[in-house]
C-alpha cells in the first residue's frame, strides 16, 4: 500500500533507519512485486529519458498550432550573450525547462512527470543540476524516487491532473516533487525534504488551468519556467533551515479544497483564465477548430 | 491509484497523456485485439477528442497504434505516411456517441480473410485506457494485466470449461467477467492471468464447440 502521508514515509525512514528514497523504492518493490534492482532499473530508464528527450529539442520545430516551438533556442542564444538577469545556471534551468516543453508541444519523446504538460520541470532542476556539478548518476535516480513519492503522496490525497484540481496539481505537484528531489541531491534531510515540497506547494496555490484551444502549450510551456525556479527557492529556503510552518500533508490538503472549489472554466476546459482571452479566440479561429 | 511509474512517466510522445498517449494506446491494442494489421480502419472520435483532437495529435497518435507504434514511439507524428505507405486505408471522423465518457474512440477494422472488428475504448489520463465494446457487447478491460478475450457462444458450461483448460494449462486467473450480447446468443469472456497463456492452449481453447473466438494481450 503506497504512503498515504508525509508522515507514514517519515515514520518508516525513522524506524528502519532509511532514507526517504530508500522508503520509497522499498515500497515500490512490494507494491508491484518485482526486485529492487528491477525498479531501479526501470527509474533509470526514466531518468536517461529525461537526459535524451532535453537533446532531441530542436528549435526549428514548430508546434501543431504554431504557438511554441522555439522558445528553448532563443533562451540558449540570450544566455550564450552573458548578460541574463538570473545568471548563467538559473537561466540554463529556464531553457531546458522550455526545451522539454516545447518537445511535447511538438510531438516529441517525454517523460510525463507527473503530466505531460509540466514534464519540463523535473528536468529543468534536475538534468541542469546533474549536468553542471558533475554528480553522480545514482543520485540523481535516488532523487527520481523521492519525486515520484512525493508525488504519489500528492496523488493519493489530492490529485494530479489539471482537468481534477487546476494547474496547482500539475505544475505546483511538479515543482514540489523537484523542490523535493533536488533537496535531496544537495544532502537535505528527510524533513527538508518535506518542508521544500510544502513550500513549493504554497507558492503555486491556487494556480488555475487554461490551455488556450484546450492545447498543452499556452501558458503550459513557460509556466514549467515558473514551476523550476519556484523548485529551487523552496529547496534553497529548506536547505537554508527555513521550515513550512504547515505540515506538508496539511498543504497539500489545502491544495485539494482549493482544487476542489475551482470553477470548472479553469480546469483544462480551455474556457477561463488566458484561454478566456480575446487573443485566444483569436488564435483558435486562426486554427479553425 | 497504480504504481509511482504512473507519476513518473510514462515515456511518451506529446503533447497529452490522454489524448495522445492514450490515443496510440487504444490503437495498438485494437490491433492486438483485431491479430493483425488492418488493410481498412475507420475512427470515430467522440467528445474531448473530436474537439481538440486534431491539436493533440489524437489522430495520428491513434493511427500510429494501429499500425503498431507504442506511445513512446518517434515516428507517431508521420503516422498518416507511414499508413499510406504500408498499404493501410483509413478515416478519421467526428461522432457523437451516446453516453461515451468525454475520451473515446470507435474503431472499426477490416482486412481480407478476417472478419470486421468494432472496439470502443476510452482514455482515462496518465496513458491509461479501458475498451468498452467489443463488437457491440459491453466489455470493461484495460490491457495492463494479462488478459485473455474469449467470445464465445451465449450457453450453459462454456465458463466451466474455460476456467478448467486454463487450470489444465497451469494458468493463474486473477479476475474474470462475462459479458453477454443485450440481444442474446453471444459472450464475451474477459480472463486476466497471471501467467502467459501459450499458444497450444490457445488452440485448444479455440477448438471447443461454441468458442467463436480467442485472443491474448500480453501485459503492457
Ligand atoms: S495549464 Fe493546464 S494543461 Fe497546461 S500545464 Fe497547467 S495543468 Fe497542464
Amino acid at each position: 500500500m503506497s504512503y498515504q502521508s508525509m508522515e507514514e514515509a517519515q515514520t518508516r525512514c525513522g524506524k528502519e533507519g532509511i532514507e526517504f528514497w530508500k522508503a520509497v523504492q522499498l515500497e515500490d518493490a512490494e507494491e508491484r512485486g518485482v526486485t529492487e534492482a528491477d525498479s531501479w532499473k526501470e527509474m533509470k530508464r526514466m531518468w536517461r529519458a529525461m537526459l535524451d528527450g532535453l537533446d532531441a529539442y530542436d528549435p526549428e520545430l514548430m508546434s501543431r498550432s504554431r504557438m511554441v516551438g522555439k522558445e528553448g533556442g532563443l533562451v540558449d542564444a540570450y544566455r550564450a550573450a552573458g548578460d541574463t538577469l538570473c545568471g548563467d545556471f538559473m537561466a540554463k534551468v529556464m531553457s531546458n525547462a522550455l526545451k522539454m516543453g516545447c518537445n511535447n508541444a511538438c510531438m516529441k519523446r517525454i517523460v510525463a512527470a507527473p503530466t505531460a504538460g509540466a514534464c519540463g520541470v523535473m528536468p529543468a532542476v534536475l538534468v541542469t543540476y546533474y549536468r553542471e556539478y558533475d554528480v553522480p548518476e545514482e543520485k540523481m535516480i535516488e532523487a527520481l524516487y523521492v519525486a515520484a513519492g512525493v508525488g504519489q503522496i500528492i496523488a493519493n490525497r489530492a490529485y494530479l491532473a489539471g482537468a481534477s484540481g487546476g494547474c496547482q496539481a500539475e505544475v505546483g505537484s511538479g515543482s514540489g516533487m523537484a523542490a523535493s528531489a533536488i533537496c535531496h541531491v544537495k544532502g537535505g534531510s528527510t524533513a527538508q525534504i518535506g518542508h521544500a515540497c510544502a513550500m513549493a506547494l504554497k507558492n503555486l496555490m491556487g494556480l488555475v488551468c487554461d490551455p488556450v484551444g484546450g492545447l498543452v502549450e499556452v501558458p503550459c510551456v513557460k509556466r514549467n519556467v515558473g514551476g523550476a525556479f519556484n523548485a529551487i527557492a523552496a529547496a534553497d529556503m529548506a536547505l537554508a533551515g527555513i521550515e513550512s510552518q504547515i505540515p506538508v500533508d496539511q498543504v497539500i490538503d489545502a491544495m485539494k479544497e482549493v482544487g476542489d472549489k475551482m470553477d470548472v472554466s479553469l480546469r483544462e476546459t480551455g474556457i477561463g483564465g488566458v484561454a478566456g482571452s480575446l487573443r485566444a479566440a483569436e488564435v483558435v479561429a486562426r486554427m479553425n477548430m | 491509484m497504480g504504481s509511482i511509474f504512473d507519476i513518473l512517466g510514462p515515456v511518451m510522445v506529446g503533447p497529452s497523456s490522454s489524448h495522445t498517449a492514450g490515443a496510440a494506446r487504444i490503437g495498438m491494442i485494437a490491433r492486438q485485439l483485431f491479430g493483425r494489421q488492418p488493410e481498412k480502419a475507420a475512427v470515430y472520435l467522440h467528445g474531448s477528442f473530436a474537439a481538440t483532437g486534431k491539436g493533440h495529435g489524437t489522430d495520428k497518435a491513434l493511427i500510429a497504434g494501429l499500425l503498431g507504434m507504442k506511445p513512446d514511439d518517434m515516428r507517431i507524428p508521420d503516422s498518416f505516411k507511414i499508413a499510406k505507405e504500408e498499404g493501410m486505408e483509413f478515416i478519421i471522423e467526428p461522432r457523437e456517441i451516446k453516453e461515451a465518457h468525454p475520451n473515446t474512440a470507435q474503431i472499426i477494422m477490416d482486412a481480407e480473410g478476417v472478419n470486421t472488428m468494432k472496439i470502443q475504448a476510452y482514455s482515462i489520463g496518465g496513458g491509461r485506457i479501458r475498451v468498452c465494446k467489443l463488437d457491440g457487447i459491453d466489455v470493461n478491460f484495460s490491457g495492463e494485466s494479462n488478459t485473455l478475450i474469449i467470445r464465445n457462444v451465449d450457453e450453459p458450461g462454456r465458463i466451466k470449461e474455460v476456467a478448467a483448460a486454463l487450470s489444465d494449462a497451469q494458468i493463474n486467473i486473477a479476475t474474470m467477467q462475462v459479458f453477454r450480447d443485450k440481444r442474446g446468443g453471444y459472450a464475451v469472456m474477459v480472463v486476466e492471468t497471471d501467467q502467459i497463456v501459450p499458444r497450444e492452449a490457445m488452440g485448444d481453447l479455440e477448438s471447443k464447440k461454441g468458442i467463436i473466438r480467442v485472443k491474448f494481450l500480453l501485459a503492457n
